[in-house]
């Protein structure tokens, strides 16, 4: 399997590691702002333990640990291992970006 | 690029020819021809086969100079201990497998049709007993009835507990393979990557066009090939190419593919698995040739080839027709006959029978007459005689029967006649022969392109099974695509090669394809000619048309029930002749269509490979890579005892001259740091620098403490939880600057907190400004604890600095000025529990950090120490580490709970509110101690409430980890007992049922020494 790195370009897939489901979004919650605490239980029961398993393309995280360090969300059809897209994390290569504007 | 020649026979003088053709009669190769062949008459080979010496020559394979010599037992059967002979002149064959070499290099299984002849080569038969001719175990086929498939579940049910004593051993004594060496491989293997445009599998006509296509319209392209020379069947079946014969044309064909600088041609490598986004892989034979490697070669290297197209050119099998005596040394595929003719200037026979279901198979018969030996019959069920071949039967008179063979006579050496039963009338004759070449039609060689769980399509015009498309970015061509003919595979492969090019962009011209007849190819479909006597599908694991049939009466109709309940095609060789029809007989046994039955599942690796390829270099104390702290090498000078924890090989303790264990040694240490002072790398924790305006916001939401309030110069003890509430990790982190911390990580956890860091920060919170760099390998750091570990310290610190109390408090964090310049960072933390230091260094200094630490420490005796005194001191003082952050606990597990912040949110933090995180009954870390004080503790052991009978119900947990005290003289432990932290003083059952040991012990508080932390504050 390969993977295009945004950063690093085509790579082996033994420089990765998968994560997984990169659609749950960590909720998002003041400490002592109003939640009731049953809620913020469960929208966090819910971002650490639901996954979706499909069949098809998915959307997910996996790190180029063996390469430049960068959290990568790529699109993989499950079924047939191919990549549709593999982009940056939101806060992937900050460094390099504020670098480059300077 | 590649070193590739093709051997040409060089011009020799009449006298040397006469030479040579002496020492070949000399050589007793009773059934050499006096062609060339492709075989070097100039290099004459000695070998021997079951302890006989014989001769071949450089080109030979065993199988070919086994032919030469007239051997034609050569193998006993799997199952049945049949006489058994070479079927096949390549990698699929299933009969003649042999032990090669001997010693710590012999290798079972190994097949005698690709194993190239050298110089010494020594091979013997296997699975047979005393001898190959007379095989004691052969008289299973009496037994044959009860031999059936499926046998070993009918016959070895009961008693049950026979099996694993009686039945198995004894059924793995006769029914068996050969024998691997129980020495350690002394060879090496190694493991390679290349990349491509076009990868090219295959280096017969179609293959050489598709890479010459490429080649030339300038892709970087390789071409695999898994025999020793390119050419494919154009070795055995020669031919006119272009209006040269086909040798000629290989010969100018391979010179352009060389003189061209992107193509890399790779012979002795066979494709064996597809994987995903065009990564293949491959094995590369280097040095099976030879006896041995040459010093510094490797025995096999294992190729991962990434290619950006692939043209699949791997051919067709010919395969065999299913009828009694099938299997007896003797009867050859035809296309084998061919290639040990051609080839090998080998005869299998001097008087052949021909059986064949298609006109290809017919050319071994004109091949067989052009060499000078005698075709004896051609049988065809057919009836006509096709139209390309009718000159041929008028040219020698050939002798045609219409019918088929039903039966084949003979003894171990093989077949002597064979029975010709016209299949209308019924009437037989019989047919003198001593080999009996066999075409049941070709098979598309369709494995590599089924690899994705692709389907194979079946054409009924060849009767055989064909791509049903490839894997993203592979195409087939030539015979591996169903194209039969010559002209055909030229065009076919030329042309996928061509589109291949094209597909990754090379502008270049492909030329013109080369040109040969495409001739027809007639083919009435045979699969089994039923009749009294065993009928072998599959050679090598002994399946036999019946035991097909059986498996059908038995509801075994699927074809992957087929293969698991006669084990067909299961095999070293997986089937490469006998999958079809055994999947053939199976669909005329339940009447449906060869399609409707299907095939089974294709699975890497289509050839055997060794595990040594596979391990290649990571074996022994490579298996994994090593990782060495600044101060190993000084370590090991001073004798230490290393320990491997992950990757780190640590010290583990330094006995000194006399200390009779390494508890002694452990116990010398502890000591030494307890009253005087000692020191010990502990580089491998991970360290990471954190900065960014919001570094100390940052920490606050990975760390369930707070770090933004922590002051510049200040180190504080933090805890990681994972978001589902459990402790992930600890370490010390300390303030350098406002923007800018220094944390560490448990050494195990190194890695796996980084990249949870780096998911915190470029996923989870991508708005802070913050940047992480790992900085483990950037710093050599030591521990310097003890009484004394202050005045060791002030010593190698420039005199400005102030190490007081005052100057330099419990917790304090900064960098200091070391006498010669060097800029350090130094921690007043302490895991001992004495007075101590942490000390980091640029990592190229830590080796002369350990000498001059020894120097300045002299006088106070000071005393290196390994993780096992570090493991005693932990144990002492309460501190949790490992065995306690076990992926089970909380923080309040681990006493830790008051230090949940609850002003801030954390990962973790929600969700270590649940229920049953905060139950009251939980298992939490306290002190155990027996109570006879000369009891060893021992971790593992269980907790059980005194009086109480052992078992899951009464079971309060665990002794998680335990040390011999010696400043308490006594074993103690750590342990996770049911509500320990009430249960304090009490006395608990601690039941060991693996070392068998049951005693009592007091759980007591997890600090053992020094409980109000007075020493560390110093």
């Amino acid at each position: 399997m390969r993977i295009a790195c945004p950063f690093c370009g085509e790579r082996e897939n033994g420089e990765f590691t998968y994560l997984g489901d990169a659609s749950p979004k960590r909720p998002n919650f003041a400490v002592d702002g109003g939640e009731s605490p049953e809620r913020v239980e469960d929208a966090f029961h819910d971002y650490v333990y639901l996954r979706d398993n499909l069949a098809g393309v998915m959307r997910e995280y996996w790190y180029h640990g063996g390469g430049c360090r960068s959290w990568l969300v790529a699109e993989r059809n499950t079924v047939t291992h191919e990549f549709v897209s593999v982009t940056a994390a939101p806060g992937a290569g900050a460094a390099l970006a504020a670098r480059a504007g300077e | 690029m590649s070193g590739y020649s093709q051997s040409e026979p060089l011009a020799r003088t009449a006298r040397e020819e006469a030479n040579i053709r002496t020492a070949v009669t000399s050589a007793s190769q009773s059934h050499r021809l006096p062609g060339d062949g492709m075989i070097d008459r100039r290099s004459p080979l000695r070998f021997s086969f079951d302890g006989k010496a014989m001769t071949g020559f450089a080109g030979d394979t065993l199988a070919s100079a086994l032919v030469a010599n007239g051997v034609k037992l050569v193998a006993r059967s799997f199952k049945y201990h049949r006489p058994r002979g070479i079927v096949t002149a390549g990698s699929e064959e299933p009969s003649a497998l042999v032990e090669m070499r001997t010693g710590a290099r012999r290798e079972p299984n190994t097949r005698a049709t690709t194993q190239e002849l050298y110089d010494g080569l020594i091979a013997n038969s296997q699975n047979r007993w005393p001898s190959l001719r007379h095989d004691l175990m052969s008289i299973n086929q009496l037994f044959a009835p009860i031999f059936v498939a499926g046998f070993y579940y009918k016959t070895f049910m009961w008693p049950a507990k026979f099996w694993e004593s009686i039945y198995e051993p004894m059924i793995r004594r006769a029914a068996g393979l050969g024998k691997s060496a129980e020495l350690p491989d002394p060879d090496h293997y190694d493991k390679a990557w290349a990349h491509c445009d076009v990868l090219v599998v295959g280096g017969g006509p179609a293959g050489l066009s598709a890479a010459l296509a490429a080649g030339r319209a300038g892709s970087r392209v390789i071409l695999v090939e898994e025999d020793t020379l390119l050419g494919g069947r154009l070795l055995g079946d020669g031919g006119e190419i272009d209006g040269m014969d086909a040798r000629e044309w290989l010969r100018s064909t391979t010179r352009e593919l060389v003189s061209l600088p992107n193509v890399r041609i790779m012979t002795r490598t066979a494709l064996f698995g597809v994987y995903d986004g065009g990564t293949y892989a491959a094995l590369e034979r280097v040095s099976d040739n030879v006896a041995m490697p040459d010093r510094h070669q490797v025995r096999q290297r294992l190729w991962r080839i990434v290619a950006r197209r692939s043209v699949v050119t791997a051919g067709a099998i010919e395969r065999p027709i299913v009828f009694p005596g099938n299997d007896r040394p003797g009867v050859m595929m035809a296309s084998a006959v061919r290639t040990y003719v051609n080839r090998f200037a080998a005869l299998p026979g001097k008087r052949v029978a021909l059986f064949t279901n298609n006109d290809d198979g017919w050319r071994t018969a004109e091949i067989i007459q052009r060499a000078g030996a005698h075709i004896v019959a051609v049988i065809d069920p057919r009836r006509e005689v096709p139209a390309q071949h009718r000159r041929l039967v008028d040219t020698y008179d050939l002798r045609v029967l219409a019918g088929v063979v039903s039966d084949v006579k003979g003894g171990v050496d093989g077949v002597r006649s064979i029975v010709v039963t016209n299949d209308r009338n019924g009437q037989t004759q019989r047919v003198e022969t001593d080999c009996l070449a066999v075409s049941g039609g070709w098979n598309p060689n369709v494995g590599l392109s089924c690899f994705h769980r692709g389907k194979p399509i079946w054409r009924e015009d060849i009767a055989a099974f064909v791509p049903g498309g490839a894997p993203k970015g592979m195409a087939t061509a030539g015979a591996a695509n169903g194209e039969l003919s010559l002209g055909a595979c030229l065009r076919d492969g030329h042309s996928a090669g061509a589109k291949a090019a094209a597909e990754c962009g090379a502008a270049g011209k492909p030329g013109e394809a080369s040109k040969a007849d495409e001739e027809g190819y007639g083919i009435a479909p045979l699969w089994h000619v039923k009749g009294k006597g065993k009928a072998f599908v599959d050679f090598q694991h002994d399946v036999t048309a019946s035991d097909v049939t059986l498996a059908q009466r038995e509801g075994f109709e699927s074809v992957e029930h087929l293969k698991r309940y006669t084990t067909l095609g299961m095999a070293t060789d997986q089937g490469k002749t006998s999958n079809i029809n055994g999947l053939a007989i199976m669909a005329e046994a339940t009447g449906r269509t060869i399609p409707e039955t299907g095939t089974t599942i294709y699975r890497p690796p289509y050839a055997p490979v060794a595990i040594g390829a596979i391990a290649g270099h990571h074996r022994d104390e490579n298996f994994h890579a090593w990782r060495l702290t600044p101060s190993h090498h000084w370590a090991a000078k001073q004798g230490a005892v290393f320990v491997d924890t992950g990757l780190w090989k640590r010290a583990q303790w330094y006995p000194l001259a006399g200390e009779k264990d390494w508890l002694e040694s452990v116990s010398r240490e502890v000591l030494a740091v307890r009253n005087g002072v000692g020191f010990c790398d502990v580089s491998t924790l991970g360290k990471v620098d954190v900065r960014g305006a919001d570094a100390g916001v940052f920490l606050d939401r990975v760390y369930i403490n707070a770090f933004s309030s922590l002051a510049v110069g200040k180190a504080r003890y933090g805890l990681m939880l994972r978001e589902d509430g459990i402790v992930y990790d600890d370490g010390t982190t300390s303030r350098l600057a406002e923007d800018h911390y220094f944390l560490t990580t448990t050494t195990a956890k190194a890695g796996l907190v980084m990249q949870h860091l780096e998911f915190c920060r470029q996923v989870l919170f991508p708005d802070l400004d913050v940047q992480l760099t790992s900085a483990t390998d950037q710093w050599a750091q030591f521990s310097i604890a003890g009484p004394n570990a202050r005045k060791l310290l002030q010593d190698l610190v420039d005199p400005s600095e102030d190490l007081t109390n005052e100057g330099f408090p419990f917790m304090g964090a900064r960098e200091v000025k070391l006498r010669g310049g060097v800029i350090a960072r130094l921690f007043r933390i302490s895991f001992s529990g004495e007075m101590a230091f942490e000390i980091s260094v640029p990592a190229r200094y830590g080796a002369a950090m350990a000498e001059n630490l020894m120097i300045a420490g002299k006088p106070y005796g000071v005393t290196p120490y390994g993780t096992e005194a570090l493991g005693v001191m932990r144990i002492e003082k309460g501190h949790v580490a490992g065995p306690e952050l076990n992926g089970t606990t909380t923080a309040d597990d681990l006493g830790l709970g008051k230090m949940m912040s609850k002003k801030k949110d954390f990962i973790g933090r929600v969700m270590a509110g649940r229920e049953a995180l905060i139950a009251p009954n939980r298992q939490v870390v306290v002190g155990v101690k027996p109570t006879d004080k000369a009891r060893r503790l021992r971790s593992g052991a269980h907790v059980v409430p005194k009086g109480e009978t052992p078992g899951p119900k009464t079971d309060q947990g665990y002794v998680t980890s335990v040390c011999f005290s010696p400043v308490l003289d006594q074993w103690i432990g750590l342990g996770l007992v049911e509500r320990g932290r009430e249960r304090i003083g009490e006395i608990v059952r601690i039941h060991d049922p693996l070392r068998s040991e049951d005693y009592e012990a007091e759980i007591c508080s997890p600090v053992f020494y020094d409980p109000e932390g007075v020493r560390q504050r110093g």
